[in-house]
């Protein structure tokens, strides 16, 4: 089963190494991790899509919390959450194909973001069943190039990572000024 | 008050608490040698970086305290791999500086450059690489907060040249640990406490698996209440040994591969397996299908990552040993469970009679008889047995009865060679007081005799015993079992080991019969300074019982006897 941890690190050099490498370590697959800024500076934000059971996810999440650096671990596979992916898909479009891929992109909400004579760069943003959807349809037309930048999460509502919002890690956070901004 | 970066590292130390290291000079490290002559702290020379790994190793188990190894970059560094994984494998508070090629240089494979933060970073608990003297004191807090705090382990902190060079303001109270993401203090829920008295109450063949855990956290008297007041009986892990005294009515020894057989066909019976601050090693359970198939388990332990990693529990318990068991003892009802006691002793009985101990003289030298009687010599003087890897660490272990905590330094979860001499040397150093022997095999010994020449050059009162059996004597045994006595690669062509021990200066002798063995041990525990013993013991001899790996826990390879046999036959 696909589990999502977002995972909240500080952000400090080597740290998505050390995430990485546990994950090669412990032999668990990472189906897809993305990492960028969060509205804290010193914090980076993770989410990391791995194919694991309940025990395992488990350990997975005991795992990052051993992680001197990870601050906080949220497994968000059941909680009511968005999912987004991104996709830039470069299709194969001749003059009479155009038209039928420009349709089944609008159908599918994507936008075109680049015209050349013999194809079209089509970006979507959705769920990945959405663009597993548009890529299987464009795929007659000859799919040329693909990149997509993996799950991006984030739990419903207003409720704030528990955790991180606590006045002591915030003030613990807050006080480490002299970080670098790689991750 | 400003200082170097080299400075402000020796002064962090001895803050720390720090009074020894173990360390080896070299161009990326020397600006802190260099500052070194102004600190109190005494600088053991090793002969080889590894060597200073385990001695910092070794200092941290005898005497629950950080140890130290400084080396300096590339190979200085590479040669503390080994020693940091078996600290880490163990949970020994280590704490390793290494010294880096300069900031600017690094990336650019300068000379005697390594990525050591990269190399050692799934063998550390943490690593730091410092490129700036301003952030020393911190990082240098924080290394040892993280390697003595939790469950405990290595921590490598690689220090640049020009870092350890360049000066800034040093202010010991400012530079306090910054650690938002590091949570070593977790306690169970009121819930679990009561799920797992329960269990406790509802037994009526209980275990309990004490590990390395109790020793760590310093919990030993607990557990003896614990299963006094509950009338539990206690089966140890090899590291977990000491942790209740060997002479005490519910300790049955060790588990295991090499667990005396009544413990596994305890374990396998029982209906409640309670795990204290152990980690369900495979060398502990057998093959895990058919591991205590009828019992419950409650496991108490520090880091939830070990929870349901091996073996499937019913309670888990996260948290200090010693706090939870705090937490339960004056809720533990007395319950009478004298009839699994009984029966646990009548499984004794078999393997009474296949000792080697109780087997007829038979004029050969066996290790087993060297090991029993450095026991008997040795017993109540609260001796530190340090073993290597291999059929004598587990002879040891069988036939050396601990009564204390701290008493067996071994490396257990890497099975390091070569662990035996320099951890042993790094216990001398933490307890100078104590009698110390080093237990080791022919082959692991050769892997770092050149600490001999440490242990001279500190003046220390360390005894040496070789098992000396001409072979890599547990490779043998599974040559011998498992690979049809292919002896491949395993008989050794050794030195004369008293003629190196001479050259180094120090005393030695060398023993071929039993009624030998009780005068050179005598002998050497009256001499003031080392002692090599070079024990030549039967070549072929065998460690039982032994479980197969992947084999169950009950499924044990048993030693020939002729009394059994004979029986069995009628």
């Amino acid at each position: 089963m696909l589990n999502t941890f977002v995972v909240y690190v500080e952000n400090k050099p080597g740290v998505l190494t050390r995430v990485a490498s546990l994950f090669r370590r412990r032999a668990f697959n990472i189906d897809s991790l993305t990492v960028g800024r969060t509205e804290k500076p010193q914090v980076s934000r993770m989410t990391i899509t791995v194919d694991a059971d309940r025990d395992q996810a488990r350990r997975i999440e005991a795992n990052l919390y051993k992680l001197v650096n990870v601050l906080l671990v949220e497994n968000i596979t059941t909680a009511p959450a968005i999912m987004r992916d991104l996709a830039m898909i470069k299709v194969a479009a001749t003059h009479e194909a155009r038209s039928h891929v420009l349709e089944l992109a609008s159908v599918f909400r994507a936008r075109v973001v680049d015209v050349a004579p013999e194809s079209l760069i089509i970006e979507i943003t959705g769920g990945e069943d959405k663009i597993d959807g548009l890529l299987e349809v464009l795929r007659p037309y000859g799919v040329l190039e693909m990149v997509r930048t993996g799950i991006v999460a984030m739990r419903r509502g207003n409720k704030p990572s528990a955790a991180l919002s606590s006045p002591e890690a915030e003030e613990q956070i807050m006080t480490d000024d002299d970080l670098s901004q790689s991750v | 008050m400003t200082k170097t970066g080299a400075q402000i590292l020796w002064e962090c130390l001895e803050r720390e608490g720090v009074t020894h290291v173990f360390g080896y000079p070299g161009g990326a490290i020397l600006p802190a040698y260099d500052a070194l002559k102004h600190s109190k702290i005494h600088h053991v020379l090793v002969r080889h970086e590894q060597g200073a790994t385990h001695m910092a190793d070794g200092y941290a188990r005898a005497s629950g305290q950080v140890g130290v190894a400084v080396a300096t970059s590339g190979p200085g560094a590479t040669n503390m791999v080994t020693g940091i994984a078996t600290a880490m494998l163990d949970s020994s508070p280590v704490v390793c500086i290494t010294g880096q090629v300069g900031s600017k240089l690094i990336g650019s494979d300068a000379f005697q450059e390594t990525d050591i933060t990269g190399i050692t970073l799934p063998i550390t608990k943490h690593n730091y690489l410092v490129t700036r003297a301003d952030e020393l004191a911190r990082t240098l807090r924080e290394a040892f907060y993280v390697a003595r705090s939790g469950r405990p382990g290595p921590v490598l902190v690689d220090i640049t040249k020009d870092a350890q060079q360049s000066s800034c303001e040093f202010d010991w109270d400012a530079a306090k640990p910054q650690l938002p993401g590091y949570r070593p203090d977790l306690s169970p829920a009121p819930k679990e406490y009561e799920q797992a008295l329960e269990l406790i109450h509802n037994s009526k063949r209980p275990v309990i698996l004490l590990g390395h855990g109790a020793i760590v956290s310093g919990a030993t008297h607990e557990v003896r209440d614990l299963a006094e007041r509950a009338g539990i009986p206690v089966a140890l892990t090899l590291l977990g040994l000491g942790a209740l005294p060997a002479s005490h009515p519910l300790n049955l020894g060790m588990m295991g591969m090499h667990g005396e057989a009544w413990v596994n066909h305890t374990i396998q019976e029982a209906d409640l397996l309670i795990a204290l601050g152990m980690r369900f090693d495979d060398r502990v359970t057998g093959t895990l299908k058919t591991y205590a198939p009828n019992a419950k388990k409650i496991h108490v332990e520090i880091d939830p990552a070990e929870i349901n990693k091996n073996v499937k529990v019913d309670v888990a318990l996260v948290g200090d040993l010693r706090e939870v068991l705090h937490e339960i003892l004056p809720k533990v009802e007395s319950i009478d469970r004298s009839e699994w006691l009984h029966f646990i002793d009548g499984l004794r009985g078999d393997s009474a009679v296949r000792d080697i101990q109780n087997l007829p003289d038979s004029g050969h030298l066996y290790a087993a008889h060297v090991i029993n009687d450095l026991w008997r010599e040795t017993r109540g003087s609260s001796a530190v047995v340090v073993t290597d890897v291999g059929q004598h660490q587990m002879w040891e272990a069988q036939y050396y009865k601990h009564e204390e905590p701290r008493s067996l330094i071994t490396s257990g979860g890497l099975g390091t060679m070569g662990f035996a001499l320099p951890a042993a040397i790094g216990a001398k150093v933490a307890r100078p007081e104590a009698e110390v022997w080093v237990v080791v095999g022919d082959g692991g010994f050769q892997m770092t005799m050149c600490e001999l020449a440490t242990v001279v050059q500190e003046n220390l009162k360390i005894n040496i015993a070789i098992i000396n059996n001409g072979f890599l004597g547990m490779v043998r045994q599974w040559q011998e079992f498992f690979y049809e006595r292919n002896y491949q690669a395993t008989p050794l062509l050794n030195p004369d080991f008293a003629k190196v021990a001479a050259a180094y200066g120090i005393r030695n002798a060398t023993v071929t019969q039993r009624s030998q063995v009780v005068p050179a041990v005598q002998s050497a525990r009256q001499h003031d300074g080392p002692v090599l013993i070079n024990f030549q013991v039967e070549q072929e001899d065998t460690v039982y019982p032994m479980v197969a790996a992947g084999a169950a826990l009950h499924e044990m390879i048993r030693r020939p006897s002729p009394i059994v046999e004979t029986a069995a036959d009628e």
